[in-house]
This record gives C-alpha cells, structure tokens and sequence, in this order.
C-alpha cells in the first residue's frame, strides 16, 4: 500500500545506489536534477516508487506529497512565480484529475512538466483503469499538452530530457507518458 | 460581520514590501484590485480549488517574501485537500485566509456548504495548522493583518464576511501579464 514511503524503511540505500541498481527511474532522477528541478508535486504511485524516494532523500528537491494531482498543476505554477522550476508524477488515472487545472497552464503560458506511468495496457489486471488510461493522450492533447511516449528503459532519460527543454523552453504544458511496460504489471495475488 | 471590500483594505492598507498576494477566483480577486492593483498580485479568472496550492508553490520557492492567500469559502471549499497538503509542508511564510459569507457570490449568491455547517477554521485545525485565527471583528482584521507580515509559522484565517455582493472591479485579464508582473515583482524583492 505504502509503495511511495513517507520516510520508512531503504533510505539508507537511496543516495549511493550501486551502479549496477541503476535503472530508468535512477536516471530519470539524474535528468530532473540536472534541469534545476526543485520541488516535485506527487500522489503516491507503485511506478514512481524510486523516482519519489530518490527526491525524497534529495535536500536540494523539495518533495511535496498531494491529495490529489490538480494540486501539483497549482503548485507547479506557484513555484514558477517563485522563480523555481517543479514537477508532476503522477499515474494515469491522475490526469483526469488535472483537466481544468491546466486551464491555469494554457492561460498563463506556465511551463509544467508532468510525468506519468501508465495504467490501463499492458497486461491490466484490473478494468477500471481501463477507461481513464485509454484517454490519457487525446485528454492531454486537448488540454493543449505536447505529449511524448516510452516503452524501452533506455529512452527514458532522452525523452524526459526533451520535454524539459519544450516545458521550460516554450513555457507550455508537456507530459511523458511511461509505458506500463517500463513498470510491468501489478502482482495482485502474493 | 465584515464587509468584504473594507476588509480587504485593512489587511493590505499597510502592505510590508515582501508581501506577495494569491486572491481565490471570483469576488476575492475583486477585492483585491478595489484595493489597488499592484505587480505582486496573481489575480485568478479561473483555476477554481488551487489558490492555496499557488501559494504553496510561491511559499516554498521563496522562504524569504510572504505569500498571502485571500479567498472565499467557495474556492476553499472546492480545494480542501491543498489544507492537507499545506499541513504536511508547514511552510512559515504562507498564510491562509478565508473570506467566508457562506454564498458563491459569482454564480448569484447561493449557500455554500459553510452555511449548511462545514465549519472552515476545524477542517484547518485537523490538517495540522496550528496558528488559528477566528476573525469577527475590526480588532481581529487588524490583528490578523500584522500577522499576516509577521507571523512565524502557516496561518490560517477565516473572516466572517457579510454576505454582500458590491460592484465588481476587474483586473487585467491577460494571464501572460498577470504571470510575468508577478515574477517581475518576485525578482526585484528577492
């Protein structure tokens, strides 16, 4: 249940990962440091599980913990006006959530950058995800987002790192959408 | 009961040079222009339930201005879960306040959920805010306005309000400017 962590257990192992631990969301990370990322707005999510407690355990990234993910859009905005660039992870069916929030994004022309690993696809144990995964990108383009997708590990790091410099360049909404493939299907039976 | 226009005048009337203003959509972000229009406002048209969650973002990329959230009992009402989300940050520089006379003022004055009971100032109180303040009166609007530049940890305020609907008096409505007036202010304070 608690996949994302709010400060228990593995903290140890989260600021020297081995080389060979070293997987897409170590790099992902890497990216999002690289870019100046300072405050990441999350839902707790299985697939950004790494992706959270590596900026959890970052004293440069604020991490910010949402009721639900249209808080991270204003937030995102908010941090702009500070001067700070943000991020938002968020799952498949949080997009939904964020519809007339990006209204704030367009508007304004607020750069934001959301990262989100999909649900609904590939090997979906359950149906409910379907309906919301199924639309996430039509949704996002509607919303006027670019939006970029991954299926392979290695094509993570360059395709976040292009939608960095869109969001941050065009100052417009752009979303990566993680393929549930990256993340593999949830182990429902243990 | 206060009334709205004269309240928000009393709390900006002596307005510290570091204070930065998020008024909630709708009769807040009139409020705050009859007050005077001024570059560290982010006034809102739209992006209804995110004025707090503004804000935060401002309040965590900045921890040396002040960031004041003045909005209604609608707009709060329909971002609850940022409460949530403040109570976990508890950023010192962020207060919150309330302008609660119980109707949605922009849609012809209908109840809100405060006139049926929903009691603002224990919602706060549960999300682990600490600095809580019942404002009735003119001494309790002067004092909260001191606190408002001074205070050392999140506040949170709910004003009664008397339920009045005064002429509106509009802002700028280009969101680029409303954006980059902001960040402007932000960069010559900071």
């Amino acid at each position: 249940m608690n996949a994302a962590g709010y400060g228990f257990g593995r903290e140890n192992s989260l600021t020297a990962p081995l080389k060979s631990e070293i997987g897409w969301p170590d790099r992902l990370f890497e990216v999002l440091k690289t870019s100046g990322i300072r405050q990441v707005g999350y839902v707790p999510d299985a697939g950004h599980a790494r992706l959270i407690e590596r900026c959890k355990a970052d004293p440069d990234i604020l991490d910010v913990v949402l009721t639900t993910e249209e808080e991270g859009i204003a937030l995102a905005a908010g941090a702009w006006l500070g001067g700070q660039r943000a991020a938002l992870l968020m799952q498949s069916s949080g997009v939904g959530n964020c519809i007339n929030m990006l209204s704030l994004i367009r508007t304004c022309r607020f750069p934001m950058l959301m990262l989100v690993t999909m649900r609904g696809e590939w090997e979906e144990f359950n149906p409910w995800q379907v309906p919301m995964g199924s639309i996430v990108e039509p949704t996002l383009k509607l919303c006027d987002a670019h939006v970029s997708r991954v299926e392979t590990p290695e094509k993570v790091a360059d395709t976040v790192q292009a939608a960095v410099q869109l969001a941050f360049g065009d100052d417009r909404a752009c979303a990566v959408l993680l393929s549930q493939k990256l993340i593999g299907a949830k182990v429902w039976v243990k | 009961m206060l009334e709205r226009r004269a309240a928000m005048a009393t709390l900006l009337a002596n307005r510290r040079d570091d204070l930065f203003l998020v008024p909630g959509l709708g009769s807040t972000t009139w409020d705050a222009v009859a007050a005077g229009d001024d570059d560290r406002n982010f006034y809102l048209w739209g992006a209804m339930g995110g004025a707090v969650m503004i804000g935060l973002g401002l309040a965590l990329a900045q921890p040396k201005l002040r960031v004041a959230v003045i909005t209604g009992d609608g707009e709060m009402l329909m971002g609850m879960g940022s409460l949530a989300t403040v109570g976990v940050q508890q950023p010192a520089n962020l207060a919150i306040v309330v302008f609660d006379n119980g109707y949605y003022g922009e849609t012809g004055m209908q109840a809100s959920h405060t006139r049926g009971g929903v009691d603002l100032l224990e919602v706060a109180r549960g999300c682990g805010i600490e600095r809580i303040l019942d404002v009735q009166d003119e001494a309790g609007l002067r004092e909260l306005a001191g606190l408002i530049g001074t205070c050392d940890r999140t506040l949170f305020a709910r004003v009664a309000i008397a339920a009045d609907d005064p002429p509106r008096v509009l802002p700028i409505r280009d969101g680029v400017e409303i954006k980059d007036r902001v960040r402007r202010a932000v960069e010559a304070a900071g």
